[in-house]
This record gives C-alpha cells, sequence and structure tokens, in this order.
C-alpha cells in the first residue's frame, strides 16, 4: 500500500515531531512557569510573540526564518561561526523552525495548568522545608502533569500536521525534510490521487485519534493521579 | 508577665497593603509571646490575625519587621529567612494535601526534608496520635475533609518543628466534622512540647485550647494575656455578644456519685458540675457564659439553680445588642460576666461595688 518514498516520509515525520516534542517540552516549561508567574510588564508582550504562530500564515513565519537562517541573518551568522553551515534545507533547520511554529500549542496548555495551581502547593512546599528548586520538581511539575500531557499531544500533532513552514525552509528533499504533507503535495501534483489518499486518509485517522485522546483525557480529570473518583 | 528571654517569641510587623477599591489594610503589631503552650490569636475577620501568622511563617513580608523565636532571629533589618529554612509546621484553613501523593506519600515529603532522620516510632507516635494509620493509602480525594486535615497536622509534625503555626484548621469543617477533629488536637497540645500558634475567630475553640491569647482588632493587638485574664474582659468588641463567658480553673474536691455531680474548686469559689467521671484532684477547665449568669439579691434558697456565689460588681458595660450590658462581677479573686437587659440593670438599682448573688445556670467543662 505505501510506497518507499512513503514509508521515507512517514518515519521522517515522526522522527521530526518527536524531536520537536522533546525540544519544545524542554524549551516551553520555563516560559510557561515565568508566563505563569511573573507581574512583569513584559508578560503581555512576551506572551503575544509565543502566541504569535497561532495567527500568521506559516509562509510568513516561514519567510522569516528562511532569512534569520540565511547567511546574512543572526541563526545563519551564528551556525555558520559555529561551523555547523547553514540550516535552510536541512533536516534541523526544520526543526527550529518547527519549534518555533508549534510552541503556543506547548506553552498555553502548561501555563494554563500552572496558572489553574494557585499560590497554596508551592507556600505549603515551602513550609515543608522545600527550597524553590524543589518546589519546582516535586510539586509544580507533577501537579501540572495534565497540562504537560495535552502539550506533548498538541505539539505533536501539529508538527505532523505543518505544511508551509516546511515548504519554505526545508523544500522536498527525500529523507531529509520530504514530510507525509509535501509527499501528499507532491503526488497530488502528480495527478497521483490513489497514493494521496492513503496518505491523506492516514492523516485524517492519525489527527481523529489524537484528538480523541485530548479530549477524553480532558473529559476525566480525576483519572490523572491513577484514581479514579 | 516578664518571660526569660530565649524562651520566648518576640514578634514585630508593620505592613500596608493597598488593594482596589478596598480600604488599606494596615497590621502593626509588636508582642511578646511565651514559647510553650498554645497561643490563640484571636479577631474577627479582616483583624489581621492570618496575616500576622503568615509574617511569623515568612510567607508574607512585613517591610518593618523583627522576629525572633527562642534566640533564633528569623527576621530584622538585615536578613529575612526564607519560609524553608525556618523550623516551623503550618497548618493551613483548607486542605493542604498534595493532589497527586497518597496520604503517606505527603507524610513521607515531610519526613524526607526533616532535620533529623524519623525514627519509626516517633512516625507510629503521630500516626496514631492523628490516628489515620486506616487511610494512609488514600489520596486525598478520596478523604473527607476532617481526615485530610488530620493529615495535614501529621505532616506538619513530621517535619519536626521548633514551633507549630496553624491557621483556623478548622474553619472549613462542618460542626460535626470540628467535633471529630477537637480532640485530636486537645491531645496535640497535652502531648508536645513545642510552642503552638493558633488563628482562630471561634470562642469555643480558644477556650477549649489556649493557655495565652493575643485578640487583634484591625491590624492592632488590643489585648494578650493568659486566657482567663482576657476572657474576663468585657471592653474587647471581639470578644463581646453572645459567647461573652468567663474561663475559670479548678480542681475536682469532691464527687456525689448519687447526684452525678462533681464538686470544683476555682480558687475560693466551689462550683457543682456534672460529674464526667474525673477522679478527684482533677484539672479541669470551666467556662461560665455570660448569658447563663443571673443576679439576686438574695440567695435564693428555692431556687433550682445549684450554683450561687456571692459576688462584688466591678463593672459595668454596654453589650453591642442595645438591650444588654456586660457586668463584670469579683467572686473571691476570679472574675464572672454576667449579662442582663438594661431594663433590670435599671429595676435593681445596680450599681459598682455592690454586692449580690450571682445564679450560674450552667457550667460547661471545656477540658
Amino acid at each position: 500500500m505505501f510506497t518507499e518514498a512513503d514509508l521515507d516520509a512517514i518515519w521522517l515525520t515522526l522522527r521530526l515531531a518527536t524531536t520537536v516534542t522533546i525540544l519544545l517540552l524542554i524549551v516551553g516549561t520555563p516560559i510557561a512557569w515565568w508566563l505563569a508567574r511573573t507581574q512583569s510588564w513584559f508578560k503581555g508582550p512576551i506572551g503575544a510573540i509565543v502566541a504569535l504562530p497561532l495567527v500568521l500564515p506559516p509562509t510568513v513565519l516561514g519567510f522569516y526564518m528562511l532569512i534569520a537562517m540565511g547567511p546574512n541573518g543572526v541563526i545563519g551568522q551564528l551556525t555558520q561561526q559555529l561551523g555547523i553551515g547553514l540550516l535552510p534545507f536541512s533536516y534541523w533547520g526544520l526543526v527550529i523552525a518547527s519549534v518555533v511554529y508549534s510552541l503556543p500549542f506547548v506553552v498555553q496548555p502548561i501555563q494554563n495548568a500552572m496558572q489553574a495551581l494557585g499560590e497554596r502547593p508551592i507556600e505549603v512546599a515551602a513550609t515543608l522545608r522545600a527550597g524553590p528548586w524543589e518546589r519546582f520538581f516535586c510539586v509544580v511539575l507533577p501537579l501540572s502533569k495534565p497540562g504537560f500531557i495535552s502539550a506533548a499531544i498538541l505539539g505533536f500533532a501539529h508538527t505532523v500536521g505543518e505544511f508551509g513552514v516546511v515548504l519554505m525552509i526545508g523544500g522536498n528533499i527525500p529523507q531529509e525534510t520530504r514530510v507525509v504533507s509535501v509527499q501528499i503535495y507532491d503526488y497530488v501534483e502528480a495527478m497521483e490521487y490513489g497514493q494521496a489518499h492513503v496518505l491523506a486518509g492516514l492523516m485524517v485517522a492519525f489527527s481523529f485519534v489524537v484528538l480523541l485522546g485530548v479530549y477524553g483525557f480532558q473529559r476525566q480529570p480525576g483519572s490523572v493521579w491513577g484514581v479514579k473518583t | 508577665m516578664s518571660i526569660l528571654s530565649g524562651t520566648s517569641i518576640h514578634a514585630q510587623f508593620r505592613l500596608t497593603r493597598q488593594s482596589k477599591g478596598l480600604a488599606p489594610f494596615e497590621l502593626d503589631v509588636a508582642t511578646e509571646l511565651p514559647a510553650q503552650g498554645v497561643t490563640a490569636i484571636f479577631g474577627h475577620s479582616g483583624s489581621g490575625k492570618t496575616t500576622f501568622l503568615r509574617c511569623v511563617a515568612g510567607l508574607e513580608r512585613a517591610q518593618s519587621g523583627y522576629l525572633e523565636i527562642e534566640g533564633q532571629v528569623w527576621q530584622d533589618a538585615k536578613q529575612f529567612m526564607p519560609t524553608h529554612k525556618r523550623p516551623l509546621g503550618y497548618v493551613f484553613q483548607e486542605s493542604s494535601l498534595f493532589e497527586h501523593l497518597t496520604a503517606f506519600g505527603n507524610l513521607k515529603f515531610a519526613i524526607k526534608r526533616a532535620e533529623e532522620p524519623t525514627s519509626s516510632e516517633d512516625f507510629d507516635r503521630i500516626v496514631s496520635l492523628m490516628g489515620i494509620e486506616p487511610i494512609l493509602s488514600r489520596y486525598p480525594k478520596q478523604l473527607s475533609g476532617g481526615e485530610r486535615q488530620r493529615v495535614a497536622i501529621a505532616r506538619a509534625l513530621l517535619i519536626q518543628p521548633r514551633i507549630l503555626l496553624m491557621d483556623e484548621p478548622l474553619a472549613s469543617l462542618d460542626n460535626a466534622r470540628k467535633q471529630e477533629i477537637l480532640p485530636y488536637l486537645a491531645k496535640l497540645r497535652t502531648s508536645l512540647d513545642i510552642p503552638i500558634l493558633y488563628v482562630s475567630h471561634a470562642v469555643d475553640e480558644i477556650a477549649q485550647l489556649a493557655d495565652h491569647v493575643m485578640v487583634l482588632e484591625s491590624g492592632k493587638l488590643v489585648a494578650q494575656g493568659a486566657l482567663s485574664e482576657v476572657f474576663s474582659r468585657t471592653d474587647l468588641r471581639a470578644l463581646s455578644g453572645f459567647d461573652t463567658g468567663a474561663v475559670w480553673q479548678g480542681q475536682v474536691i469532691e464527687r456525689e456519685p448519687q447526684w452525678h455531680l462533681a464538686k470544683v474548686a476555682c480558687g475560693a469559689s466551689n462550683l457543682w458540675v456534672r460529674d464526667v467521671g474525673d477522679e478527684v484532684g482533677t484539672k479541669m477547665r470551666l467556662r461560665i457564659l455570660a448569658r447563663d449568669v443571673s443576679l439576686s439579691r438574695s440567695e435564693a434558697d428555692e431556687s433550682s439553680i445549684v450554683n450561687r456565689l456571692p459576688v462584688t460588681i466591678l463593672d459595668i458595660t454596654p453589650d453591642q445588642d442595645a438591650a444588654m450590658v456586660l457586668i463584670r462581677l469579683a467572686s473571691a479573686e476570679q472574675v464572672l460576666i454576667a449579662r442582663l437587659t438594661k431594663r433590670s440593670l435599671d429595676t435593681m438599682q445596680l450599681a459598682v461595688g455592690q454586692s449580690l448573688w450571682a445564679q450560674i445556670k450552667s457550667v460547661a467543662i471545656v477540658r
């Protein structure tokens, strides 16, 4: 049913989404924590910047990323100095662009979960001799678990579903940047509707299952702790 | 009362808080408290009692403050010891258990962070003191409000505090749950040798648990002293009202099994109370509500009232209720309070210095 090229695209997509999700959880957690706690004037502007990918066309985002990663861009000059070379049209360029593109989908659920905790558990932990790091790792993180699960699912799914940014940054290089969505585009361009159907159907099924997971999970918050209430 | 330095708590906090649309709140308290027994911090809501406790814990930072606990400075002009460095236990008003941990997991959170390793005897003692053995494997969501609070108290003890701070630990519970926990708290005060600061607005809880009371009104300290001393005052707004009443300390000196009565000597005055099974010599604390005390010119032998004491009027204060007055009476060296209507005051032509008989309709054994 799947051609060699299809399998390559599926494998690449999964690899990209996994890498991006892990990076997003690492990058997104401190941002979410800061946004959840700060009283700073910068909260508004930083929150807006994080949310920009929600409203911008992927082509706009991809265009600027392309410029930034290019030989004269900020990121491009840095990567050249570090001896990595240029990132556009490479797997890692795609990873970085995807991290930026899916950032709000990860930051917002975590931020909401952390805000919902309120001050109390943190104060309780302080009266039990837990220092600031312990309070974060032993209390805030485990109590925000539902937010992290939603964030991971949404980040992964959104990365799987991207197209515009991939075309702008990654182009269409087999095994490097040709993800499933691009492969479908190629099939349609070449009028190979049968193959397009197979992959498109796969994407629909995947997305449905993911969303079912997210909504089903949110409906029963009691189950998060392993306790049926 | 003079207190030796090193065995007391010196606290001085000044803090102003501005919140939108509300009058600014100011806490301005300087006090010295005994570092033993239960000190109740009493006041109506908005009096600053919780804020005071949070300042002691370091959860709130007073703009200007000084705090010394048994010779150790926790806060002064130069330093502010963060909460997690202070050797204290804190019990919050509502459930404060970590939802992602079982009751036992919550206790372990404290054990892991306590200064000294917890011996299994200590653990067993605290767990049985709070009566929580059967519920240790449950999650907070599976516990009743009273059970949660008992686990929270056990957790606060397992951190091995040098002072225990309790912020209205019963306020979020209904009356039945309250009655369920009160005996545990009473046990706690007799089995602990660390001072307890207990915030409450419930007069009956304080009458039962406290040894020492500080009264706050609008962020200011208005009275402080031994429980019976403070409870014999009628000039405190926080204490006047339906629940006003004196607290006496006494000792059982005689029992009358035939009538199920016990005679309790409180200084030179003797009172008959219900015999609840205490041996002769048992110390008890009695509460005599002002509304249960009436006055008469003669001893009135034909009355059904068991307890009658000769008294002298010390002073007369208007009550919050416009129809009532509070009269302070000296019965030997003890103070009794009576709550009468203004009309009785007028018809009996009562005045300071007069000698009368107080008839006490009921005496409650608070412990």
